[in-house]
């Protein structure tokens, strides 16, 4: 007798341990070849796990084996040419003759990389591994200002709107059941006696009619229950919970200046990329808003924002101000966790950049959770990053970083968001 | 032309490649009729209907249903569904369990053609091979294997919350390096029973630590009367090949959980060995099974001419023999070898020439269920091909034999299928699959009893063969396993020895000074 089990349903992932031990064992290698998968591609696609190799040799299980050299005599298949006592010059590297190959497999040494392929979320773990989002947990505490409704059963008051019409009706109906059924018993068995008075004295009898008379009382009782009493009602309950604000709003501000190139712009992108990323693993909605500036600042939507090309002066106050007024106008009302960040390559016009400070100083900081300042240049630091330098030391959401080369990007966010111990 | 009994109306079985519970059933009952009419004996069958992603877990878990957790199957996994993943291979033709009951993985993935080779193949053709071969029967228990197996994990899960997965996992990857030589060639093993082993092992932790300080004795007590212990006096005695079990027994400094886990990996080890000795005789005695019923189904006029194409085109590519000179060449097929030669050995059991009579007296013209029997049952691969490699395989083959000697510059062709070949291309092919030879024979040679406590291994050259690069890191392993300083000595053909690799290492128990 054979036993046909189905074990399609069983647990699946018995191997997830496994593979999780593998992860924890080589996490050294692991997050080098993550750190380094960013340099090759868009940010973007990192949102989408990634192959990652490491070199096989790091992962290889030693075992004691035969190596090459000494006498090997091995039969191969398919002779097509050869006959005893022929002498074959010794392939060169495994190739032609394949007599050699079959030394291959007594080697058991690759030296591959070993690839494989992560999910998104242990990629995004080990990416950002010990980086967090500065002073997060004390504004998700200080400010609970948004509230979720919930059901919470029923009570028996409430607005008409909330009323809740099946469990009124059964109330209803409950109540008149029980108000109803002594008379209704009362008058059933009336029923009975005047079916025995009228069988013994006639219809018209004296006896008859007042039975009749007492049915008659009993039916405007029982029609006299309302059909639906102000205490049937029952409404829908709905209960308040505070629920902690997990909204965010990023700001991208990018001078786009003359001074700014191509290169210079893809750098701050794929560090706007990055955030934008760090954001989404701790914030369910995020806005972003870019804002562009050479002279004057404006809004635009991301396309606009790293790919159309203009160029000219530089007044980097103009792009705060727009920062301050989108943020009155529709980030002010305390839901929101502002970040900022601002890209340039610190080349400002030289009365400009004490109004920058003011602007951070008194405008922007106060609402922001954080904001981070990169400078992209590869020179000695512009005048922009001389006057934030005043701010840094004084405000604790306030850091600045300096980038040399896309490679810098990383460290940098790094550097940027490394985990503080409190 | 189809042979229809006149007594059976046959009902053909169901065609089409979407598979049922109700027809993986019909098929298991037919192949089952058929198989006893054979007269193959089996085990119970059990069968598991798994999705590709379970297959790949099976894979992970050297094909076992249940394994303790280590990071080595992990990478194994990501591979396998690396792989998998970009098409680059299929997942296994089946996977067979040597349990009893014989349990045999149907991926969902099958159509119904396959579904049904695989219950040929794997339920009753690998079942009845180990059900029978004297390997299986001798080193490994059907009845037992899964609660070991189980208990295996379930102890190393309890080493881990115990002393620290790190701490396990260091210990599981020194046995792990150690596996290829962590089993008895020559001695016979008593049989696993999980109620014993249970029972057994409070006792045994207790008893062995008694008994590992053996290499204690030579403490300043001892040192008064050295003439007690002569100095040449070796220990072991004899050379111990099972470098696991001898360090499950002597490692003076591991504790009684480390002793009961390098017995585990020890304990399964032994458990494949029969496996990697029969590649070619269980493979071939599988192909041929699934060949032959499914054949002798559609003889009887149950298999749909749909379902034969199917199989038969599946059937061609596993049992193709790529030439040596091909890209897809890797070494020889052991399905197409093993196949080919259970069906010469039909062939010369029921129509023999001359050559055969030959070659095979005590064969040729016998019955040839009797003679698969007795083959399958008393040989493994280096005797089996020994025994039964006749001269027309290796024509069909067109086998030849290369000396690769690393003294001279060129090749050379040491025999090839012709009639002086013959039996030297057999004896060749015969001790390519001799594990004893593929492997490096080391042995524990000695421990210095009165000295340092250090172990020393010897490695007998075979045909000057030296050892393979990873030997440095093994050695690191054997002595985190010892505890003391452990070497490696090479003895050479001509009986020269010379130190091969030597690890210093002394570990003290922390804290705990004995």
């Amino acid at each position: 007798m054979v036993r046909i089990i189905d074990r399609r349903f069983d647990s699946k992932g018995k191997s997830t341990v496994n593979r999780q031990r593998f992860m924890r064992r080589f996490k050294q290698q692991i997050r080098k070849a993550v750190s380094e998968a960013i340099h090759g591609r868009s940010i973007r696609d990192l949102d989408n796990g990634e192959e990652v190799s490491i070199p096989a040799r790091d992962l290889s299980e030693p075992t004691l084996h035969q190596g090459r050299g000494g006498i090997w005599e091995q039969v191969f298949s398919g002779n097509d040419q050869f006959s005893s006592g022929d002498l074959i010059n010794r392939p060169l590297g495994g190739g032609g003759g394949g007599s050699g190959k079959g030394k291959a497999s007594n080697e058991g040494e690759h030296e591959d990389e070993f690839v494989f392929q992560l999910s998104r979320e242990e990629f995004l773990d080990l990416f950002f591994e010990d980086l967090e989002l500065p002073r997060l947990i004390r504004t998700q505490l200080a400010r609970v200002t948004d509230y979720k409704t919930h059901r919470a059963g029923f009570t028996s008051d409430g607005v008409p709107a909330n009323i809740n019409i099946v469990r009124s009706m059964r109330g209803a109906l409950g109540r008149r059941l029980a108000l109803g059924s002594p008379y209704n018993a009362r008058l059933r068995e009336l029923q009975r006696e005047l079916e025995d008075v009228v069988a013994r004295y006639g219809e018209d009898s004296e006896e008859a009619r007042v039975l009749r008379d007492e049915m008659g009382k009993l039916r405007a009782k029982i029609d006299k229950i309302p059909f639906i009493d102000s205490f049937d009602l029952r409404y829908n309950n709905r209960v308040k919970v505070p629920r902690p604000t997990t909204q965010a709003v990023m700001f991208c501000v990018m001078d786009v200046s003359g001074s700014m190139d191509e290169e210079r712009k893809s750098t701050a992108k794929r560090f706007f990329m990055l955030l934008h990323l760090f954001l989404t693993r701790t914030y369910e909605h995020i806005d972003v808003v870019f804002i562009r500036h050479h002279t004057v600042a404006k809004e635009t939507d991301e396309d606009e924002f790293f790919h159309s090309r203009e160029s000219g002066g530089t007044v980097v106050s103009s792009a705060l101000v727009l920062m301050r007024d989108i943020i009155r106008e529709r980030y002010a009302n305390g839901q929101w966790n502002i970040y900022g960040a601002q890209a340039s390559d610190g080349d400002n016009w030289d009365n400009d950049s004490p109004i920058c400070r003011k602007l951070l100083d008194n405008d922007i900081l106060p609402w922001c959770q954080y904001f981070a300042y990169i400078e992209i240049t590869s020179g000695d630091p512009q005048n922009l990053w001389r006057e934030y330098e005043k701010l840094s030391g004084a405000r604790d959401n306030f850091a600045m970083q300096h980038i040399e080369s896309p490679a810098d990007i990383y460290p940098v966010f790094r550097e940027l968001f490394k985990k503080t111990i409190a | 032309m189809k042979r229809v009994p006149a007594a059976r109306k046959p009902k053909p079985l169901p065609a089409g490649s979407e598979w049922s519970f109700e027809s993986i059933d019909r098929y298991h009952t037919e192949i089952a009729r058929v198989a006893k009419d054979y007269g193959l004996d089996t085990y119970p069958v059990q069968i598991e209907i798994i999705t590709a992603e379970q297959m790949m877990d099976a894979y992970a878990s050297v094909g076992m249903p249940v394994n303790y957790h280590h990071w080595s199957f992990g990478k194994h996994f990501l591979s396998t569904e690396k792989g998998y993943k970009r098409g680059q291979m299929g997942l296994a033709y089946e996977i067979v369990i040597n349990s009893n009951p014989c349990i045999a993985y149907l991926m969902e993935e099958n159509t119904l053609t396959m579904q049904g080779l695989v219950i040929a193949h794997a339920a009753y053709g690998h079942n009845s091979f180990f059900k029978g071969n004297y390997l299986f029967r001798t080193w490994t228990n059907a009845d037992a294997i899964i609660d070991y197996l189980l208990f295996a994990r379930n102890y190393i899960t309890e080493c881990e919350e115990r002393y620290g997965e790190e701490e396990v996992e260091l210990l599981l990857d020194s046995c792990h390096a150690l596996m290829n030589l962590g089993v008895d060639r020559y001695k016979r093993p008593p049989r696993l029973s999980l109620a014993k082993e249970k029972l057994r092992q409070q006792e045994r932790e207790e008893y062995l630590q008694s008994q590992v300080n053996d290499l204690w004795r030579t403490l300043p007590a001892h040192e008064l009367r050295p003439e007690s212990r002569p100095e040449h006096q070796r220990f072991p005695a004899e050379p111990e090949e099972n470098l696991l079990y001898f360090i499950e027994k002597n490692a003076p400094l591991l504790e009684p959980w480390q002793r009961e886990v390098v017995r585990i990996v020890r304990k399964i080890a032994q458990y494949f060995f029969p496996q990697r000795q029969t590649q070619v005789m269980n493979e071939g005695w599988a192909t041929y099974w699934h060949y032959t019923l499914l054949n002798t189904l559609y003889d009887e006029g149950l298999l749909a001419d749909s379902f034969m194409l199917e199989f038969l085109q599946s059937h061609t590519n596993v049992v193709a023999q790529p030439p040596y000179n091909s890209r897809w060449y890797s070494g020889i097929n052991p399905y197409a070898l093993g196949f080919a030669m259970w069906r010469d050995i039909r062939r010369i059991c029921e129509d023999p020439d001359e050559e055969d009579r030959r070659w095979f007296p005590e064969i040729a013209g016998s019955d040839w269920r009797e003679t698969f029997d007795f083959a399958m049952r008393n040989f493994k691969d280096e005797s089996f091909i020994a025994q039964y490699l006749s001269p027309r395989v290796m024509r069909d083959f067109r086998l030849f034999a290369v000396l690769d000697d690393d003294r001279e510059d060129k090749l050379k062709v040491s025999a090839i299928h012709d009639e002086s070949g013959f039996q030297r291309v057999r004896e060749i092919l015969s001790e390519q699959y001799n594990l004893g030879n593929r492997e490096p024979n080391i042995q524990v040679w000695n421990v210095d009893l009165r000295g340092d406590r250090s172990l020393t291994l010897r490695h007998q050259q075979h045909q000057r063969r030296p050892l393979g690069d990873s030997t440095e890191e093994v050695m690191k392993h054997v002595a985190r396993l010892w505890g003391f300083t452990v070497r490696l000595e090479t003895i050479d053909e001509a009986g020269r020895r010379e130190l091969a690799s030597e690890v210093r290492a002394e570990r003290r128990r922390n804290g705990r000074e004995n």
